[in-house]
Parts: structure tokens; sequence; C-alpha cells
């Protein structure tokens, strides 16, 4: 069991074990930081700037992103300061110059009072949360996906913008983006993630397709388990 | 270099050398920094090495090929000692004719003296120019006196007696004492007090220790690091050597860009020198304690001089910054304890052992001790590199060391710290030059950038300049420097262009704060300063591009209109011929026109009109 540590998050006395971050405490306190970029399945990031919050440590009041920040011992924080709202403000009125369909977006909007952005918008859809891209490197163990680019031009991006040869087709980064903006459809045995292509296993006893062979290949690699192993699907086995 | 084995050969060593030289004998040094470099200078230095060789002269005098000597504008500098003779924009072929005159016959060669632009005065010796006079020259002044690839001319000057007397039986907790004491403050922007520094990573638990220079030196305009790194590499190497005995570490990182391919060259070639002398590698000088140095190249992004992304491109990750609730020297590179602190802070610690925290804390201000080179550039007289005391006023570094500004012409403001310091306005001429004094203006010291501006310098297109700058260096991992920044340029370039909007100016100034509070790392946290304190010292030019759509320093293009003043223009045709789109037009002795059409404001008429009579408006 954890050491425990004690702070206080808005005036309330929250029990926390060590080493969890704020926004975690917070969370497990049921108080709410909107964030995009965190996922407790992810290390730590702090990218989105979402989830900062106010932080008094001696006379110095300052602002901390909540998903990185390790709880400490008498830490006293404030979730919801002026100077708080006004970085999540601008944060979302940014993000929605980038995508302002999203309804995840529009919500954190609407809890910071932001009715519309006024920076001029180019549809762009992806925000740069990184969650593809941790995901496909700390969960899946793959890095097919990476980052190119800098600054504005930085995008979500697959290795010399080719079929990214690791990919295993799983769809990890599909399933983790908060707005939803890598397409991927299944077609007569055929999965296709952004534009390309990945061919289905038939299950060899009901015939249905049911994996990516690409992800079933890493599974028997990873595993040292033979690659007939997995080419029934999990209904059947 | 015969291996030296203890502190006491060291000594000895040290001692041999200095004695073999005779102080009297003749010896022409020729600035190979950077900046004289590029005026040609190597080809100097070759012209007096054959030059000797012809009159027979190896061995009578010596010719030293330093590094940079800091009054890049007046290269290629040739000083000649025992004398102390300054030569100033000395021509590729004069070398003949300085040996022969000066070296031989003791004659001064008028026409390469300085002169003194306020008295017109003819000044003789280097420490004489005013330019030099009024700085403490305790770092950089001895590039001067070496040529960098020597070992044996560091050790002539009394190099490596700090390393000697560390190894002689100081404590580490001593050493790290000394330099709190000192109250040496990092010269990469933080400010923060090395000794601690060097206290925290001693103390953090894990092994090995890390020590890094960073030598990732970005700010438009500055190059401070660089020339330390080219001119004096052995100085540098020293203070780590110091750093990494206090600290317990056996690693040194050294990270510089690859864009400064000389200071590459001469700190390699000072790592392997040290090496071969026994001061670097295993029981350095029978000490027991083992240290030695990798070079590591950066790729050129300026965000890699933030410590924790530079950390990242050193473990051959992209330079992204991480958050830094826990500092480096308890987790950095590879995860380790790990101190890191700029080219020139490193430089100032021999220093400190050599001559005592006490003597080092009688330099400076309160809180902010020592010297501080800085990179005085823009519209100044005398552009190059000076180090001065901290606590010195804004005033005497730009009139008295920089000579004020170029053709009479007056100063607007001085923006100190790189592309994120912040614009000082006359009325602050007077500020006393240290940490807290600069960031209380809403400037800061940053790596020591100081960029002259007079007063045909539009503060808004100024800001526009630096921020895109920022924005193309920003990493783009968190949103408020990615897209904030981006943003902001886009709303100051509107302004530029007169399409300005009344709440423009209030977007900007909440953006910039809450930029700089929602910001992953210091570049985001300080991107809007160019903006907000141009717009705290010169809101009414903002104002003037918003509403009145003018841009009153005659820079901004879309605002502004060349013409020709009738009673001015004597058609002396040098404006048309000179305007590169034939807009300025006219027959010789008839006034002349600008077409508005055609005009691309260059303003190449304007500044080749020698009767005034181009006007902008």
């Amino acid at each position: 069991m954890a050491e425990m540590v004690t702070l206080i998050i808005n005036g309330l006395k929250i029990h926390a074990p060590a080493g969890t971050t704020l926004l975690e405490a917070a969370t497990d306190a049921n108080i709410y930081i909107p964030h995009l970029c965190s996922n407790e399945e992810l290390a730590p990031y702090g990218a989105c700037r979402l989830c900062m919050v106010e932080i008094t440590q001696g006379e110095r009041a300052r602002l901390v992103a909540s998903c990185i920040f390790e709880v400490t011992e008498g830490l006293e924080v404030k979730t919801n300061t002026e100077r708080v709202l006004n970085v999540r403000r601008l944060v979302i009125e940014l993000l929605l110059s980038r995508n302002n369909k999203h309804p995840a977006l529009l919500k954190i909007a609407d809890e910071l009072g932001v009715k519309e952005t006024r920076f001029p918008v180019e549809q762009r859809g992806c925000i740069l949360c990184g969650q593809c891209v941790r995901t496909c490197r700390e969960v899946v163990g793959v890095s097919a996906i990476g980052f190119s680019g800098r600054g504005i031009t930085r995008k979500i991006a697959t290795p010399f913008m080719e079929s990214p040869p690791d990919c295993i087709a799983c769809g990890s980064c599909v399933y983790v983006c908060p707005v939803q903006v890598i397409p991927m459809k299944e077609e007569n045995g055929v999965r296709t993630i952004m534009k390309y292509d990945y061919p289905m296993q038939k299950c060899r006893k009901c015939g249905q397709y049911f994996a990516p062979k690409k992800q079933l290949e890493y599974f028997s690699k990873i595993t040292n388990l033979p690659l007939e192993h997995f080419e029934t699907c999990v209904g059947c086995r | 270099m015969k291996k030296v084995k203890t502190a006491q050969e060291l000594k000895s060593l040290q001692e041999e050398i200095k004695n073999s030289r005779d102080p009297e004998k003749p010896c022409i040094t020729i600035c190979a920094g950077t900046g004289c470099l590029t005026y040609g200078s190597q080809k100097l230095v070759d012209n007096f090495r054959s030059e000797i060789e012809k009159q027979n002269l190896k061995g009578k005098v010596e010719v030293r090929a330093s590094g940079c000597h800091g009054f890049c504008e007046r290269g290629p500098l040739v000083v000649i000692n025992p004398q102390n003779i300054f030569y100033q924009r000395v021509g590729l072929d004069d070398a003949e004719e300085i040996i022969k005159e000066t070296v031989l016959n003791g004659q001064i060669i008028d026409r390469l003296l300085y002169v003194d632009p306020v008295t017109q005065e003819k000044i003789l010796h280097e420490d004489e120019i005013p330019f030099y006079k009024r700085q403490m020259r305790l770092v950089f002044g001895m590039n001067g006196n070496i040529d960098p690839n020597s070992l044996e001319d560091y050790l002539a000057i009394g190099g490596y007696s700090a390393l000697i007397k560390v190894l002689n039986g100081m404590e580490p907790e001593a050493i790290i004492e000394e330099i709190k004491t000192a109250g040496l403050r990092g010269r990469g922007g933080g400010g923060f007090s090395m000794g601690l520094k060097w206290e925290a990573t001693r103390k953090a638990p894990g092994l090995p220790k890390y020590i890094i220079c960073n030598a990732d030196e970005g700010d438009p305009g500055a190059y401070m690091d660089r020339s330390l790194l080219e001119g004096n590499p052995y100085s540098i190497l020293e203070g780590m050597l110091i750093g990494a005995y206090a600290i317990g570490s056996n690693t040194g990182y050294i990270y510089v860009r690859n864009e400064y391919p000389l200071a590459v060259k001469n700190i390699t070639i000072a790592v392997e020198k040290a090496r071969e002398l026994g001061i670097l590698g295993k029981d350095i000088l029978g000490s027991g304690f083992d240290f030695d140095v990798l070079i590591v190249r950066g790729g050129g992004a300026f965000v890699c001089g933030e410590e924790t992304a530079l950390i990242a491109s050193i473990e051959g990750r992209s330079g992204e910054p991480r958050a830094k609730y826990v500092f480096p020297s308890e987790r950095g590179l590879y995860n380790k304890p790990t101190n890191i602190n700029n080219v020139e802070t490193w430089a100032n610690v021999p220093l400190i052992i050599n001559k005592g925290a006490e003597w080092y804390r009688s330099i400076g201000t309160e809180n902010s001790k020592g010297t501080k080179i800085f990179a005085l550039v823009g519209k100044i007289n005398n552009t190059g590199l000076v180090e001065v005391p901290m606590g010195i006023t804004l005033r005497e570094i730009v009139y008295d060391i920089g000579g004020g500004i170029p053709k009479g012409r007056k100063f607007k403001a001085v923006q100190v710290g790189g592309p994120s310091g912040g614009c000082i306005p006359e009325s602050h001429l007077d500020l006393q030059v240290d940490f807290d004094a600069l960031s209380k203006v809403g400037s800061m010291m940053g790596s020591g950038g100081m960029i002259v501006m007079d007063d045909r310098t539009c503060m808004v297109d100024v800001a526009l300049y630096f921020l895109k700058f920022l924005e193309e260096e920003s990493c783009g991992k968190c949103t408020p420097c990615r897209e904030g920044v981006h943003q902001m340029r886009l709303i100051l370039e509107r302004i530029t262009e007169g399409n300005g909007k009344e709440e423009d100016l209030e977007t900007i100034e909440w953006m910039g704060k809450a930029i700089i509070d929602g910001s992953l790392c210091g570049l985001g946290g300080t991107a809007p300063n160019p903006v907000l304190s141009t717009l705290r010292y010169f809101r009414d030019e903002y104002e003037a591009h918003i509403k009145e759509k003018t841009c009153p320093a005659g820079v901004c293009k879309a605002l502004i209109t060349y013409t020709i003043d009738p009673e001015l223009c004597t058609g002396c045709m040098v404006c048309a011929k000179i305007c590169p789109v034939e807009a300025a037009t006219g027959e010789k002795k008839e006034v002349h026109t600008i077409d508005q059409y055609k005009c691309i404001k260059c303003g190449a008429c304007f500044e080749s009109c020698k009767f005034d009579a181009v006007k902008v408006s």
C-alpha cells in the first residue's frame, strides 16, 4: 500500500496515494478538471494544457498541469481560479480553431462559457493531443505513427508519409482519439485505417473475418505461439 | 604532450611553459573569431606567417591566431605585443607593412589606428579604446592571449590552476560552498544559483551522475557562448572538471550546435589535448577522480537550448521539453541526476576558484554577482561582444561602450534577453542591468542578447519579427505555444497590414498572459514578452497602426508611401538608378517622381537620397 498524502483541493481535504497526479486525485474525489491529452493508460504528458490548476507553495501561487504534477503533503490546489479559467478558455478557443465541430470540444467550451472561437477556423480535425502516437508506442509497442514537423506545422504522420510498415492495424489509435478524426472501416475482408489497407484473417472455424492478419502475426511474434493458434476467432476457441 | 600524473607535475609544467616565454618577444595576435574570419582574417594569418618566413624572423616574432576579441565592428583586428598596439580594419595585404614598420622599426601605421568617433582622436593601445575601457573582461579577455588550439598557451596564462587547487585537497562540499557564496547565477537564461544546482545534484540519489554544458546558443544575434567555445575552450573544460569533481560525476556532455563548426572543432581539439595531458580520463592527476567529456552536436532546433529538450535530444529522442516539476538535478539525462549549465557559467568557475568567492562577490549588484557578456548588435556604432560588471547602466553600455546610434539617429529601445526578451525604452536607460532589474521592466537577462533600435524601427514590426521566430521554433507539443503564438502572429501581421481591429490589443494582452501561464516550457512561457513589452511602452504605436492606419516609424509597407519633395529634389538621378522596379523616374536636373502603382516600398530611394528629398508618410 502506497504512502498516503493529504492535500487540499478547493478547500476540501483529500487523501491520495503518493505518486498519483493531481488530476487522478481530483477525479477520485469527484472534482472535475477538463482534460484531453491525459489517459490513465498512458504516461503523463501534459500537452493540451486544459487541466491547469493553481497551486500554492509557500507564498507563491503558480499554475501547473494537473495531469503531470504529483500530489505532495499539504499542497493547496484551486481548480477554478480566474487565472486557471483564462488559460482554459484560451486553450479551448485555440483548439476550436482547429476543430469547432466535435461534441467533446464543444462541451468543454460550453462549460467554460466560450460560445465560439475568436480565431480564424481552419478545420484540421486533429487537436494534436498525441494520444494515438503514445498509445501506439506505450500500449501497443510498435510506434507505427509519430509526429512530424514542429510548431503549427506539427502533425501526426507515418514514416516518410507512406504506408506504415510497423502498423499492425489494431485500430488502437482510432479508438483512443478523443475527437474521432482517424477514419477506419472494414469492407470485404479489408480494414482501412486512414488511407491504408490491411487484409483481415478469416476464422478457421466459422469463416468470419475477425482480425487484421498483421495483428495476429504480431501476437504470434510477441507470445512465441504458432500463428495458427491465433487464426481462430475468440468465439470459436 | 607528455602525460602528467600528479597535480604537482602539472604545476611544474605550467611554470616551465611560463618561464620559457619571453614577455618582451614581439607577438602579432590576429583575431580569428567568426566575425573576423568572415572579413578574411585567416588569409591575414597566413600572410603574416609567410611574411615571417620570408624575412627570416621565425622564432623571433610570434604570430598567434586567437579567438574573438569582441570588437567585431572594426575587424579584422590585430594586436601587437608587448606594446599593446591595436590595429583595426586591417587589410589582408597589410601583413608585410606591419612587420616591417611596426614590429621591426616601432613605427605606427596611422591609417590602421582606431579613431574615437566623438573626439576624433587616434588611439594607439587596445586598453585605451572606449569600447574596451569600460568593460570588465574577466572571462572573455583571455581570448586575446591564447591560440585556442594551444594547450600550452592556456597553461602559460595560468590555465588549470583552479583544477590544481581543487585536486590538491579542496573537498567537494567546500567547492560547492565556494560557488554558492560567490553568488554565480546561470548565464543561459534561468538565472538559477549554480552552487545550489550543484548541491542538489550531488545530494540526489542515483548513479551515475551527469554534467552537461549547454552550448546550444540559438538567440538571433547572440554569439557569446560560441565565441567562448571557439576562443577559449580550455576554460570551459576546466570549469566542467571542477563541477564534475564537486558533484561526483564521471561523464560530461557538451551539447553544441552543428552550425558552429569552429566551436565544434576547437572544443574537440581541446578535449583530445586534455586527454593526452591526462587531465581528462582515468585517475586524473593521481586523485582517483575519473572524468571524460563527450561532444554531442545539436541539429539546430532553438528549443533544444531548453534543458529538458536538450536532454531528450542527447538521449536520441526528438527535442521536446517535459515539465520541470522534477528538476534534472533529480531526474535528468537517462533519468539520472544531472547538472546542466551554459557555456558562460562554466567559464566563470575557474575564476571563482582561483580568486575566491569574496573577490567575486565584490563585483556586481546585491543579487547578481560577477560579469555578463552581452552581444551588442543592431543600430549601434560598436557592434560586438562586451563583458560588463552586473549593475552597469544600459546607458553606459549603449553610449560609452557601444558608441551610440549610427548616423546620428535617435535611440528608441533596446531588446534584451533574446527573442523572448523585452524591449526597454529610453526612459529606462539608467536601469542598472542585472537579473532582477531586467525582469522588473518586463525584459530578462536571457542569454545576453542586446539589440539596439533607433527611431526608424517600428515596434509592432519588431514584435512581429520575434514572434515569427518563436512560432517557427515552437516544438508544437503544447497548445498555448503552438496555436497561441501562431494566432498572435496572425493578429500582429494583420495590424501591420492596416487591418487591425480595436479589440485586438485587448485580445493579445489577454492571450499573452494566458500563454505565459499555460505553456509547458520556457519557450512558450516567455514567447509573448516581445509583444507585451512593446505594448507596455509603445502602445501609441500599436494604436496608430490600428486607428489611423499609419506606421509612425515608416516601416510597415502596407501603411507607408514614399514621395519626393520637389523643393529638395536636385534631379541627381540616384533614386532612379537605384530603384529596382523603375518606379522612381525623372530627367537629369529635373524633379523626380515615384509611381505609387509600381513602388514596392523597398526604401532604397529613401536610403540613397543625399538631399533628404525622399519622404516617408
